[in-house]
């Protein structure tokens, strides 16, 4: 057996594909469980921040001498008192001209959102440090604010970013004309302008600004006190948190250990080298104490970063017969007042993915990122795909409308064909494999689409004063996300690759190091899967070690659904290394030819005889090492590092009924089906899980969720009363289908599914919102689709007012602002 | 400080506490007790459920004095040795949990909502987890957990209460 990655090659399948109860659990489900602020160490201090209270001021004049005096306090600092901070590092330089401004852990002089930290109370307990906070004088001189991006972007805008000259982070923009993977976008609208038989679509979307609100608020302790610094956080990401602060810090990496224990939720929300987590360093260097910094709800929801926060003028145009002619998308996205760790990329993933399942001939993206004097956004689930698949589902229903077609019909008039895979796509990406067809049929069956469409039509023709609308979204998107090729071609600071490595131990244990942290998504079971059928070892006797890196010392960490696609086959790889030595010893040890040995299911066995070894003798052997052959080194060691060639593509059809009260406004989700495929599963119960979570999320945007500012930049959603998180009582119970169209890419056939409830989600749930109202003069409903607003738009529809009032976007693709950037190729 | 007196988890413990300490405090910063969490500051998540003289109470809510003489219960005191409540076999049985954070307060609100209504309905069980959030699973399988321990509770099985996937129980370690 070889370590090679054919996708041809056989996987054994008896754990892979089993609903593995999850490993995971027992911890959690007793309390035994070890989130980062539940550490105390000997002689811990606490944190509590100073958070400014504006927007956009000056700081005029800050003391600290009074929270000194406070009980308990150790020490209290503002920022001047840090001259050793580093600004916090950007690691998506996505233009070469793009704008960065520093942003510090401690705010000096000057604030530019409200909720950044401008002191720093350390004290025994958390209540003295919090208690001290009022004792600390601040001078603030509040500046004029700005919010909106339009604005931000005009001539004569207050700057977040004075030093700057200009509120515009950087414009990136991909024009299939100019990368040669299609045609001209500017003559294809204009000439379906002039054609009687074309049509020009042009809509205005809003990605309303989401947060991320992983349950377990932000939290780090820092124990400085011996040669090396330990740091626990509860991030997503220890391996690249430890470069990023070694290199910000000025500590040589090895001097500093990173653990993610129990970390709870993440969702791209602790994706970030925070301030928080360089205050707690600081302060701990400062101190040579162990330092402990948890942030409250209100202080994560205010200034740990937000999502999504985008406009889009899309326009697209089709024949009468609805072949897609060319579509043109431009964004302006918010990068609030600072640039996270992927900030500036987040929105250019989408361009890749607004072609989405299409066959489109022409293609462009321009975005446009600003800064406003808002919190600054990042990755939140899915990152950009979710923003693009919305934008094209949406308008693939109006242009549905326009064309007088039924929207399913639409989108199989365009979509990529089974037979067409691989389908090389506008944006320059290989789509490896998918079966949009057979996805949609199951969808279609399972939600009784037609069933539906006929009582649609009857509540119509009765005028019911609730109507039912229905919503489709079929989509693709971009996993795993890796090869490192590619993301260095798009400026991404690191690689994507994913490390693995075995020990199998003398006594019959296997050690899984993997360098793909968790953050409950199950990896130690499926990971145990993994092994288990590659090693031919049962599930129990598998352990696996992953969020420290001092164990497992590297990785890239989990995000962009990256964990099983690229990690996973890391495990494999790993596998596959560990089966060649020992089949080399064991051909050794029973005096045969190598090529002589067969593998199957943990045993190695002589051809043709009934000689055999189990892979645990053969670890035995390789620790005593009494009787190794030449040149082989002792224990049944591997190290395996993964980097694919290509993302993967997972994909589905997602269907929504919708009741919608056109007396109150009330929406009610009657049902929901989607049938995705993810390739192949290695575990159903937590892809299932995983998609359930999703959906919530997705259909949390399209009908709840929205970070509101007051207009002097206050974050009037601050708290879980205003910033409406879905209960159990406002989500459905989903159906869930899937089709199986393995992967091409990677060994395990795996396309990775923690992102696609979330994507394909919140333009189902909306396009069904309007189909629902769309015959009483509604076409479209601004996010979240609040009661209010759908009561709103019926309203205005029926009194003729134009529904909605059209976002303002100045900025058209042809308009000054946008084009005065220097646009960048970019195809992957 | 005032003088608290109380037992938790079956332990009786005697403290001087800040009149204004919560009991979500209490327990994790004075007993130790950190099975129980923090998931925010307005009494909205449920996170740190727990229950107080047999009814769930958010412990963040309650100031720790309030508990005097009283009883409390916490994630870390259900099992009964290592045999684990039926509401944490459903938990696990059914996946209702990914990052685990909520679980606590999810767990000790369902068993407090069993033990008022034994037979709840699907409605029953979504509005009686209303106070409790969770950011991973979209309450799906929580209600089936939910479903599953009535089952198992009022003597019918898991695999006949149609909740639990019937395939493969696997174990805790
Ligand atoms: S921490 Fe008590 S309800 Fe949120
Ligand atoms: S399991 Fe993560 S918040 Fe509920």
């Amino acid at each position: 057996m070889t370590a090679t990655l054919d996708p041809t090659t056989e996987v054994p399948t008896m754990e892979v594909g089993r609903e593995r109860r999850r490993k995971e659990d027992a911890h959690l489900i007793t309390g035994r469980t070890r989130w980062t602020d539940n550490i105390v160490l000997n002689g811990m201090v606490h944190l509590a921040l100073l958070r400014s209270p504006y927007a956009h001021a000056r700081i005029t004049s800050i003391s600290v001498a009074g929270a000194l005096d406070a009980p308990g306090v150790l020490g209290a600092w503002s920022g001047a008192d840090f001259p050793e901070q580093g600004g916090l590092p950007c690691a998506w330089p996505i233009t070469p001209d793009m704008k960065s401004p520093v942003r510090l852990p401690v705010a000096v002089d000057a604030v530019k959102f409200a909720g950044e930290v401008v002191a720093v109370v350390a004290a025994r307990t958390k209540a003295e440090a919090v208690d001290a906070l009022e004792a600390i004088e601040v001078d603030y001189e509040p500046l004029e604010v700005v919010l909106d991006m339009e604005a931000a972007l005009a001539e004569g805008s207050v700057l977040v970013h004075p030093e700057l000259g200009t509120n515009q982070n950087a414009v990136w923009a991909f024009d299939s004309a100019g990368a040669g993977t299609g045609g001209d976008v500017v003559a294809a609208l204009a000439a379906a302008e002039s054609d009687p038989d074309q049509v020009v679509v042009e809509r205005v979307f809003r990605q309303q600004r989401l947060i991320p609100a992983f349950m377990e608020p932000r939290s780090t302790v820092v124990d400085p006190t011996s040669e090396q610094i330990t740091m626990w956080s509860a991030t997503q990401i220890p391996h690249v948190l430890r470069v990023l602060i070694a290199l910000s810090q000025g500590i040589p990496e090895h001097k500093l250990r990173v653990i993610a224990p129990d970390v709870g939720g993440g969702f791209g929300g602790k994706l970030q080298t925070t301030p928080e987590e360089i205050i707690t360093l600081m302060v701990a260097r400062k101190m040579n104490k162990p330092v402990k910094y948890t942030e409250t709800r209100s202080e994560s929801l205010m200034s740990a970063h937000h999502g999504r926060d985008q406009i889009q003028r899309l326009r697209i145009s089709a024949r009468r017969d609805g072949t897609i002619t060319g579509f043109d998308v431009n964004l302006l996205a918010d990068m609030g007042a600072y640039l996270g760790t992927v900030g500036p990329g987040v929105p250019i993933l989408g361009a890749f993915m607004f072609n989405a399942i299409y066959k489109i001939p022409a293609y462009r993206f321009t975005c446009t990122n600003v800064f406003t004097n808002k919190t600054l956004t990042d990755a939140y689930r899915g990152a950009g795909r979710p923003e693009a698949t919305f934008g094209v589902e949406r308008i693939m229903d109006e242009l549905a409308v326009e064309l007088g077609m039924e929207p399913m019909e639409l989108r199989k008039k365009n979509w990529i064909t089974h037979e067409e895979f691989p389908f090389t796509t506008i944006a320059g990406l290989t789509y490896d494999s998918g079966n949009y067809e057979a996805a949609t049929a199951q969808a279609m069956e399972m939600f009784d689409y037609d069933g539906l469409r006929a009582e649609q039509k009857r509540r119509r023709d009765s005028g019911d004063p609730v109507q039912l609308g229905i919503g489709i979204s079929t989509f693709t998107e971009m996993c795993g996300l890796a090869p490192s090729r590619v993301l260095g071609s798009l400026s991404y600071a690191a690689g994507g690759w994913e490390s693995a490595s075995i020990r199998m131990l003398p006594t019959g244990g296997v050690e899984v190091i993997t360098g793909a942290t968790a953050h409950g998504q199950g990896h130690e079971t499926a990971w145990s899967q993994i092994v288990a059928d590659q090693l031919g070892v049962p599930f129990e006797s598998v352990e696996v070690i992953h969020g420290d890196t001092q164990s497992s010392p590297r990785g890239m960490d989990t995000y962009g659904s990256r964990s099983l696609v690229v990690g996973g086959v890391a495990v494999v790889k790993a596998a596959q290394k560990v089966v060649a030595k020992a089949k080399i010893i064991a051909a050794h040890l029973m005096e045969a030819s190598e090529d002589d040995i067969e593998f199957a299911a943990g045993r190695f066995t002589v051809k043709g005889t009934d000689t055999s070894m189990g892979i645990g003798e053969i670890a035995w052997a390789a620790f005593a090492a009494h009787n190794l052959p030449d040149g082989v080194e002792a224990n049944l060691d591997s190290e395996a590092t993964f980097d694919p060639d290509n993302f993967s593509y997972p994909h589905g059809t997602h269907l929504c009924a919708m009741e919608v009260d056109t007396e109150t406004g009330k929406v009610t989700i009657r049902s929901y089906v989607c049938v995705d495929d993810i390739g192949v599963v290695v575990n159903p119960l937590i892809a299932d899980g995983q998609m359930h979570g999703g959906l919530a999320q997705g259909i949390a945007q399209a009908l709840y969720e929205e970070a509101q500012y007051s207009e002097d930049g206050q974050l009037t959603s601050g708290t879980f009363v205003d910033y409406l998180l879905p209960s159990a009582m406002d989500l459905p119970n989903f159906t869930l289908g899937r089709t199986v169209t393995p992967a091409t890419t990677n060994p395990l056939g795996a396309k990775g599914v923690g992102e696609a409830g979330t994507i394909a989600s919140t333009p189902a749930v909306v396009n069904a919102v309007i189909d629902a109202i769309r015959h009483l003069g509604v076409k479209d409903v601004e996010m979240p689709c609040s009661p209010q607003r759908v009561w709103r738009a019926i309203q205005d529809a029926r009194s003729g007012a134009s529904t909605p009032a059209p976002v303002p976007v100045a900025a058209g693709p042809s308009a000054g602002v946008l084009s005065t950037g220097v646009p960048t190729g970019g195809a992957a | 400080m005032t003088a608290l007196s109380v037992k938790v988890d079956g332990v009786k413990y005697s403290d001087d506490v800040e009149p204004r300490m919560l009991l979500v405090q209490y327990l994790r910063e004075k007993l130790g007790k950190v099975g129980t969490v923090i998931g925010c500051d307005t009494s909205n998540c449920g996170a740190c459920t727990v229950h107080l003289d047999g009814t769930s109470v958010k412990s963040c809510a309650v100031l720790a004095v309030q508990a005097d003489g009283g009883e409390v219960r916490t994630i870390e005191g259900l099992a009964n040795g290592s045999e684990l409540h039926p509401v944490q076999k459903a938990f696990h049985e059914c996946h209702a949990l990914q990052c685990g954070y909520c679980t606590p307060g999810m767990i000790m609100q369902s068993v407090s909502l069993l033990s008022e209504n034994p037979n709840p309905t699907e409605h029953e069980i979504r509005e009686g987890l209303e106070g409790n959030l969770c950011r991973c699973t979209g309450y799906q399988n929580i209600v089936a957990a939910v479903q599953s321990a009535a089952a198992e509770m009022s003597g019918k099985s898991l695999a006949t209460a149609g909740a639990a996937p019937a395939d493969e129980t696997g174990s805790l370690r």
